[in-house]
């Protein structure tokens, strides 16, 4: 048991989550471990951005964490309860505690229910059956993400609003239930610049407003500077560098976060005259990951002997900055 | 390097649809000198993407407008019937990476083959001579040659889009379009195709007109800037003055949320839509949204230059001011 502190809603110890490619029945049995040995705190009313490249295993990382997924090993306690133990085990109630915003707002509403409908499904679900009770909740739910006037919209469909509208309504829908997390999987990356900064102006606000904490789970560094409180950079299903927003933007420790910071352009008609450094080669195949360090086939500062024999440990380099490199060991 | 590549006026392309016309590109002027990249930046659905189509004539089948001049080096290839274009145009002056391209290689056929296929095609090389200039092609673009004989699903995402990108190049043509080209691609990948796009632009003296959304990442290769709004380009301008600061009440709002890494600011969006391009209004498009609005903007403003390469199609930049 991993101790939690008031302030603490979610703790994941020592998270795995692999995926059976091949039974072990004769012969080896392989797995993808997308998510592996992951171990981090998010406290009441914070926003942590999880970052990570496309197979880092983010996502998996998110539907583990919402239990979505059975974690292969390790634990997730939710607000003082530890999840999937066998005493505990009300996945129900978890659900209605916590949420989820996809990624591809259209992918997500059925395009053949009014938003009346996409909005009293989870109430129905979770058994909330009165029906002034039902309307008053999908009106709040409306208003709370500014699709107002509420009576023009609720018998509308999907397909009538436009993009931002559409991943409003699916905020709405993950937050009819009031619950004290959100997970949102990459919820800007289909949509225009200044509707990004609509959507994700919203959600900090509900996130202020009602004490929600957010796992935002992106590609794009640059927003997170602004939407949330901490950073935690994934590469091949592991953590491996986690700090506050700025300090981790201002004085990054771990090679890999170094490297995708440099990739990232800022607005600036000067980038134009300027290569990129970039480290050779591709993240690894999940399946069979590199010995030692993930990153250490990719790094500039690969100590031989060191980092492609032992898997490092996470140090605490400076008070709440961690990094899993033996640089800092 | 001064002299004019592409020289486009009052061009037009209309969709025809059943509610009426849909004014994708709706009377669009700018021109491009050899060896620059022009970014044409623009919410989705403001018609970069038909502007693109309209240039290199990959049209659908319902038309309902499309007219204009397009020069290309000196000479309106609007007038060329389609098999002339074809012969003289289409990816033998002007080529084309298409959006998500890296999912459009054929999975049968070999890498190799696919980057050959527009050699045996527009210059009737023989299979074996296609091939060999595929193989340099692609090794131009940091493919090793062995990958040649592979079928697509063996090569990565980024690999698979530098093949995209040597099938565009293997005629060598004078300009590429590049639609989103790195949309699907992580961080890393993306850095990776704009260090190559920046190195063969400048090896092969190669224009290009990128089209993105991703304003901070148009900035990694543009000399020149066009912001599309509703189907009509607002604002063109030098590189170095748009990103610095932007002049059209549109560019200005649309540069205020772009986020930024290095430095705090403070982040705004615009609030409201882009009207429909079916009856667009005939007031300035932006007008509804627009902080600067005044008693002029009722009426549809011209482009006014304020110095030889900037256009600002705002009735602030009139030569009067405003009244």
């Amino acid at each position: 048991m991993i101790e939690t502190s008031i302030n603490v809603l979610l703790s994941v110890a020592n998270l795995r989550k692999w995926f059976e490619l091949r039974k072990g029945i004769f012969g080896k049995a392989l797995y993808v471990k997308a998510v592996d040995d992951v171990s981090f705190k998010l406290n009441k009313g914070e926003a942590v951005s999880l970052v990570g490249e496309s197979g880092s295993g983010k996502t998996t990382l998110g539907k583990t964490i919402l239990g979505l997924y059975k974690p292969t090993s390790g634990e997730i306690i939710f607000d003082g309860k530890e999840l999937w133990n066998s005493k505990s085990n009300d996945l129900m109630h978890y659900h209605q505690e916590t949420g989820l915003v996809q990624q591809d707002p259209f992918g997500a509403l059925p395009p053949f229910m009014s938003i009346q409908r996409v909005l009293t499904e989870p109430l129905a679900v979770h058994k909330i059956r009165s029906s002034s009770e039902k309307n008053e909740r999908v009106h709040k739910a409306l208003e709370e993400v500014r699709l107002t006037p509420v009576d023009d919209f609720v018998n509308k469909y999907p397909h009538m609003l436009s993009g931002g509208q559409q991943q409003r309504l699916v905020i709405a829908r993950a937050m009819i239930l009031d619950p004290k997390m959100i997970i949102a999987d990459e919820p800007v990356s289909m949509l225009d610049a200044s509707v990004r900064i609509e959507i994700l102006t919203l959600l900090k606000d509900l996130q202020d407003k009602h004490d929600l904490s957010v796992v935002y789970i992106t590609h794009d560094l640059s927003t997170t500077r602004y939407f949330s409180e901490w950073i935690f950079i994934m590469y091949a299903g592991k953590i491996v560098e986690k700090a506050r927003t700025k300090e981790l933007l201002r004085n990054s420790l771990h090679p890999y976060t170094q490297a995708l910071l440099k990739t990232i352009p800022d607005p600036d008609p000067d980038n134009r005259f300027k290569p990129r450094d970039i480290p050779p080669g591709e993240p690894p195949n999940l399946v069979n990951p590199p010995e030692g360090c993930r990153f250490h086939p990719r790094c500039i500062y690969a100590m031989a002997g060191m980092c492609n024999q032992k898997e490092p440990p996470e140090f605490e380099v400076e008070k709440d900055h961690f990094a899993s490199c033996w640089l800092y060991g | 390097m001064n002299s004019s590549l592409l020289d486009v006026k009052d061009l037009y392309l209309y969709f025809r649809t059943k509610r009426g016309p849909v004014k994708a590109v709706d009377g669009i002027s700018f021109r491009i000198n050899r060896g620059d990249t022009l970014a044409l930046i623009g919410e989705s659905g403001c018609g970069k993407s038909s502007l693109a189509k309209a240039i290199i004539r990959l049209l659908p089948t319902n038309i309902d407008t499309y007219k204009g001049h397009v020069y290309l080096d000196g000479k309106d290839i609007m007038q060329l019937d389609e098999s002339k274009f074809g012969k003289l145009v289409r990816w033998v002056k002007i080529s084309m990476v298409t959006q998500a391209a890296q999912n459009s290689l054929n999975p049968v056929i070999k890498v190799g083959q696919q980057v050959a296929e527009p050699l045996m095609i527009h210059e009737q090389l023989d299979k074996k001579t296609a091939l060999n200039k595929a193989k340099e092609t692609l090794s131009l673009v940091g493919i090793s040659k062995a990958f040649a004989d592979r079928y697509p699903f063996e090569l990565s995402g980024g690999m698979r889009q530098r093949a995209i990108i040597a099938m565009a190049l293997t005629t060598n043509p004078e300009l590429v379009v590049l639609d989103e080209p790195t949309s699907a691609l992580d961080v890393l990948t993306q850095a990776g195709i704009m260090n190559l796009l920046k190195r063969i632009r400048k090896s092969l003296n190669l224009s290009f007109i990128l089209i993105t959304h991703d304003i901070a990442l148009s900035s990694e290769l543009a000399d020149k800037v066009a912001v599309m709004y509703a189907g009509q380009i607002v604002e063109f301008d030098d590189a170095d003055r748009f990103y610095r600061s932007a002049s059209h009440p549109y560019s200005a709002k649309l540069m205020t949320s772009v986020p930024t890494l290095r430095t705090d600011k403070k982040l705004e969006f615009i609030r409201g839509l882009p009207p429909s391009l079916i009856n667009p209004p005939a007031t300035c498009r932006f007008a509804p949204r627009c902080p600067y609005k005044h008693g002029r903007c009722s009426e549809d403003p011209p482009s006014f230059s304020l110095r030889s390469d900037q256009r600002i199609k705002c009735w602030l930049y009139s030569v009067e001011g405003v009244d």
